[in-house]
């Protein structure tokens, strides 16, 4: 019953050729392959597209159907009609940001992490493949949808619609301020899907990260708005949603950042979120 | 070649891998052996950078596991079947892993044929049985053709063929000069596929030996049937032995088969059974580790733990 013990022949060495290349470019092929291979992926991005440029139509479409622009146009003196068009993003941020936080957090529920960080104990390299990755993806889908949202709605505004047409046409990309705003919501959206995968990392699990995610990004403004004046403008401006808002609307709102300001403010919460994922990722047994 | 020098992993309280030293060699295959709860688990762990270790090292070929630019080539690791995203297909499941390490879809073919998987290649590999999954995790371990191979509890969910299948592979693997480390909680499986053993129990080493060195450790004895037992008895008692009845047979410790032969040849007793007896190595793990398991189940723990200082005393190092 007992085995015999061969002698020990010489040690293997594999005839395979060594592997060229970088570990971070090799990572992020095969990152852009994870997502390509999982349904939740793609029906994220279709979500995102879906929300941001169905919405917008919908919206603005809806918009020039009341009838109360009729009766009551004076009132819409304020009206932006890029605005109009890029109200999608509200909800299409959510789901981008879900895909980001899947992106990581799927690994840890499914237990790939393992794999993974076997296959690149770099864990550092392999959470900057997958930002990479998600990055390009988000970057592609949210430009896309935020263009496709702004030019069907406002090809939808300056159709002939009722007898305010006039008063309320769409505008074109080369106006002032247009251009930047509807590069900012694809831009925006990029960065939340980007959020997404830091709050991913340092939360782990899916139900855990969407709630942290869903926090930050939607129910953190509301909150603030029930501070005391002139806190609730001042807290609340620093929040990514009012951060972003300031990216993709046309008009300088005093109660929010500049656009400049508003990108840097998101940056900054992305330096921060991933410095915590970094250690995080680093240190932890998987 | 994997080395492990003073490994310790604590959780909290709790010391799942103890002051844990021992080489790995080339060539054979090495059962990994303890009972549940061994630490065997987060020692593999440990050995691929998934948990860092409290204190001490573990190199494969003489580098940090973490410091291997395309680990894959190395070290080809089975831990968990389930650490896979069910939603990918096993093509796409092992392309992914594959594409880490710069390694083409050709060698992904290659691996799903080895362990027979060819024809699911296709399917999503959440709906595989555990058994299933087990042969995808092997294929993923061979991707990288590396020099080290290591499975924890290989055997789990596999069908007889399936265990058959593997035992052979895992010799077929180390006839080629590889690395082999495989954990188990089965004896017997071990002694079937292993040529040494390092055996653990509450995270310490209690043996690090070959397989028949471990066994010679376990008690052994002559069996002896006669129809004149009772005149052989009071002589073997004479030459040293002890005797005991068992079942119409006579059990003798302390003389060799040699030697109760040549007596019972003197006096002129026919033997109608004369055979070496040797514990199980099933029995000599017991033996050894019955003390160190989480929860005992027997009553009389303290006689095995009495045979266990025996035992510890010649395997221990």
């Amino acid at each position: 019953m007992t085995a015999t013990i061969t002698p020990a022949p010489t040690p293997y060495s594999t005839n395979r050729p060594a592997p060229k290349g970088s570990v971070l470019g090799r990572a992020v092929s095969s990152e852009w392959a994870k997502i390509r291979s999982v349904r939740s992926t793609v029906l994220s991005l279709v979500a995102t597209m879906g929300l941001t440029v169905g919405l917008g139509w919908l919206i603005t479409f809806a918009f020039i159907h009341r009838d109360h622009l009729e009766r009551d146009g004076r009132r819409f003196d304020r009206f932006d009609p890029t605005d109009r068009a890029m109200r999608g993003v509200f909800l299409a941020q959510l789901a981008i940001g879900v895909l980001g936080v899947l992106v990581m957090s799927s690994e840890h529920v499914t237990g790939m992490i393992r794999s993974s960080i076997a296959a690149v104990p770099q864990r550092r390299t392999l959470l900057a493949a997958k930002a990479i990755v998600l990055g390009t993806v988000a970057l592609i889908v949210g430009m896309a949808s935020s263009f496709a949202a702004f030019l069907g709605g406002q090809a939808i505004l300056s159709s002939p619609h009722t007898d305010l047409s006039r008063q309320f046409q769409g505008v074109s990309l080369s106006d002032p301020g247009v251009l930047r705003a509807v590069a900012g919501a694809g831009a925006y959206l990029t960065m939340i899907a980007l959020l997404g995968l830091a709050i991913g990392t340092i939360i782990r699990r899916t139900p855990g990260a969407i709630s942290a995610m869903f926090a930050v990004v939607l129910v953190a403004p509301l909150i603030t708005t029930a501070l005391p004046a002139p806190w609730d403008v001042n807290v609340g401006r620093w929040l990514p949603l009012n951060a972003g808002q300031a990216m993709f609307t046309v008009r300088v709102e005093p109660d929010l950042l500049t656009p400049g300001k508003g990108f840097f403010v998101m940056l900054v919460w992305l330096a921060g979120s991933f410095l915590l994922a970094t250690i995080l990722l680093s240190k932890r047994d998987v | 070649m994997i080395k492990a020098e003073h490994l310790t992993k604590r959780f909290g309280d709790t010391i799942a891998v103890n002051d844990l030293s021992f080489e790995v060699a080339p060539g054979c295959v090495t059962g990994f052996l303890g009972p549940n709860g061994a630490g065997k688990t987060t020692t593999m762990r440990m050995i691929l950078g998934l948990d860092a270790p409290t204190q001490g090292t573990v190199t494969v070929n003489g580098k940090r596991y973490a410091n291997h630019r395309f680990p894959l080539h190395e070290v080809g690791a089975l831990l968990d079947a389930k650490a896979l995203h069910g939603g990918r297909t096993a093509f796409n499941h092992l392309l992914v892993l594959a594409k880490t390490n710069g390694i083409g879809r050709a060698r992904v073919d290659e691996v799903l044929d080895i362990v027979g998987l060819t024809d699911v290649a296709g399917k999503r590999a959440g709906t595989f049985s555990l058994g299933m999954g087990q042969r995808l995790g092997i294929a993923g371990a061979l991707l990288g053709d590396p020099g080290i191979l290591m499975f924890d509890e290989p055997v789990n969910g596999l069908d007889p063929e399936g265990i058959l299948w593997i035992r052979t592979f895992l010799r077929s693997l180390a006839d080629e000069g590889r690395t082999v480390f495989i954990s188990s909680h089965l004896m017997n499986e071990m002694a079937m596929t292993a040529s040494r053993l390092i055996v653990v129990g509450r995270g310490k080493l209690i043996a690090d030996a070959t397989v028949d060195e471990v066994v010679s450790r376990g008690q052994h004895w002559v069996r002896v049937r006669s129809p004149r037992i009772d005149e052989l008895v009071p002589q073997l008692i004479a030459a040293g032995g002890t005797v005991n009845e068992n079942d119409g047979a006579h059990d003798i410790r302390g003389l060799s088969a040699a030697q109760v032969g040549d007596l019972a040849a003197a006096t002129g007793i026919a033997l109608h059974e004369l055979t070496e007896q040797r514990a199980s190595l099933e029995d000599v793990f017991f033996e050894m580790t019955e003390d160190s398991v989480e929860y005992h189940g027997s009553a009389n723990a303290h006689v095995a733990v009495a045979a266990t200082t025996d035992v510890l005393a010649g395997v221990a190092r």
